[in-house]
């Protein structure tokens, strides 16, 4: 064990001489991250092993903390509610730089390009980029809808050629930031989107961005593809005459769930997955579903959908079958289920139970539990396939 | 005494004083320590677990100082219209409402280490 340690260590300067065949041959494809929210820690996992390697702390407060990955794999980029971003390589498992970049934050994005990693703050709202490589600032873009006044930002999400896009919580706004010229970065506006956006998503071909609104009942859709993109209202008014349920965590909608042409949504107020036909925009389905959802999650290969809830029903997660459009399974894996993350091509699902300090692997075929790791109170899973991923 | 196992005493006797406290508005010990959880956890998901704010305002003590008690209450039982907070009647008790509404301005405890 302490051979392999010494020989991680040494990898990156194996690597500067140039001594390549010297290096032991390990690739980040199977690897990945776990957040331990409540302890500050990252623990590193390998999917085809199904174990812990390894930890590292020193990351601050990771309540709602979120990961991206740079193309290579090799280093996650964690950006904590306390307005730290840091890059944390997965090879030699130490945090290789870090910054206080807000007061308070929500979440990032990496570019298309790998080049820029960029942040949603909610304090001081707006978003700000740095350099992938150092973590240098580029650009700080204060989301700023009134002379004064800062939107918390969300839904923040890469597009083609160095541009992020992101809504403005409370501005009812969707802003694009272009930095193919990161010295003068072009701001695109779409006002009047719809009342209170909370999250969004690209999809996976990085056409339309989806925001889901708390304030109506309803969504906001950019088809990026159009050479004057508009935003228009879709599903409006979906749940219209009925009272809504309370909402105890906000959807996420990131880590989109688009199963062939149709695309599976949490609605907000409902316990329902909205199914919507992604060449029309129209609603398909409405699927019950046991409470509020807040991921709702396809296989990679789009045969399955996986939901999990808000508390109280988060001891509960759900899996859609795309062909019937009905709930096929619901599972117990633990109590607190916080989020769930598919391998590389979906032969199984990582579940995080955070009150039983548990990560459950699960056969997404035969639903059996595979593995179960212990990890200290575990919220977000991240696998480096995400790089490769429009919208992760 | 080191500073780690400091703060858990400190824990343990904030933790203690608030049983204490309690007793006699009806929320006993064992609900005390899933209320703690709830509010860090649960609440904590839009409001942050150090309840620094998020979607959600800050719930620190100065965050919470000038807030008084009742509205507190009721933003907790009832929710606030028109943003994302819910009521958690469903869940709590007036009663419990209001035990977090105090501890929230007295500065909320902290979960034991498990």
């Amino acid at each position: 064990m302490m051979r392999r340690r010494e020989c991680l260590a040494g990898l990156a300067a194996i690597a500067a001489t140039g001594c390549a065949s010297m290096a032991p041959s390990i690739g980040t494809g199977d690897l990945g991250v776990v957040v331990e929210r409540a302890s500050g820690r990252l623990a590193f996992v390998n999917t085809t092993s199904r174990t812990v390697l390894g930890e590292v702390d020193g990351l601050g407060d990771l309540s709602h903390a979120s990961v991206v990955f740079s193309r290579d794999g090799a280093n996650a980029y964690v950006f904590g509610r306390d307005g730290a971003l840091s890059k944390v390589n997965l090879l030699t498992r130490r945090i290789e730089a870090r910054v206080m970049q807000a007061g308070n934050s929500i979440g990032g994005a990496i570019s298309q390009d790998g080049a820029l990693v960029a942040a949603q703050n909610y304090t001081p709202g707006g978003v700000k980029v740095f350099d992938a490589r150092t973590l240098a600032l580029v650009a700080d873009l204060p989301a700023e809808y009134a002379p004064g006044r800062l939107s918390r930002v969300v839904g923040l999400a890469d597009l083609p050629g160095r541009r992020f896009i992101y809504a403005l919580f409370d501005a009812d706004q969707i802003w694009i930031a272009d930095l193919a010229d990161a010295a003068r970065p072009v701001i695109t506006k779409f006002e009047n989107i719809g009342r209170q956006p909370y999250d969004a998503l690209v999809t996976p071909d990085g056409r339309h961005y989806v925001a889901g609104l708390f304030g109506e009942d309803g969504l906001a859709l950019i088809d990026l593809w159009q050479d004057k993109p508009v935003a228009r209202r879709i599903l409006a008014g979906y749940g219209r005459g009925e009272q809504p349920l309370p909402v105890y965590k906000m959807p996420h909608l990131r880590g989109w769930a688009v199963a062939g042409r149709q695309a599976y949504l949490p609605a907000i107020g409902r316990h329902e997955v909205l199914v919507v036909d992604t060449e029309t925009w129209q609603q398909v389905a409405r699927i019950p579903v046991a409470g509020q959802p807040v991921f709702v999650i396809a296989r990679p290969d789009g045969r399955q959908v996986w939901v999990n809830f808000a508390v109280p029903d988060y001891h509960r997660v759900q899996v859609i079958d795309t062909l019937t459009q009905q709930v096929q399974r619901t599972l117990e894996p633990g109590r607190a289920v916080l989020h769930m993350e598919f391998t590389p091509r979906g032969e199984a699902v990582w579940i995080s139970s955070r009150d039983n300090d548990r990560v459950s692997v699960i056969d997404t075929r035969s639903f059996a539990t595979l593995a179960e790791l212990k990890v200290d109170a575990p919220s977000g899973i991240f696998f480096t396939s995400r790089a490769a991923r429009i919208g992760f | 005494m080191k500073p780690q196992a400091a703060i858990r005493t400190l824990s343990a006797t904030t933790l203690a004083l608030g049983v204490a406290l309690a007793g006699a508005q009806g929320v006993d010990p064992a609900r005390q320590a899933e209320l703690v959880r709830v509010v860090r956890q649960d609440c904590g998901s839009c409001h942050g677990m150090r309840l620094t704010g998020g979607l959600g305002p800050a719930l620190t003590r100065e965050a919470m100082a000038d807030k008084p008690v009742d509205s507190t209450v009721a933003t907790i039982f009832h929710g606030r219209p028109g943003t994302p907070m819910p009521g958690w009647r469903l869940m709590l008790s007036e009663v419990e409402a209001r035990w977090i509404a105090e501890r929230l301005i007295a500065g909320f405890p902290e979960e034991p280490r498990r």
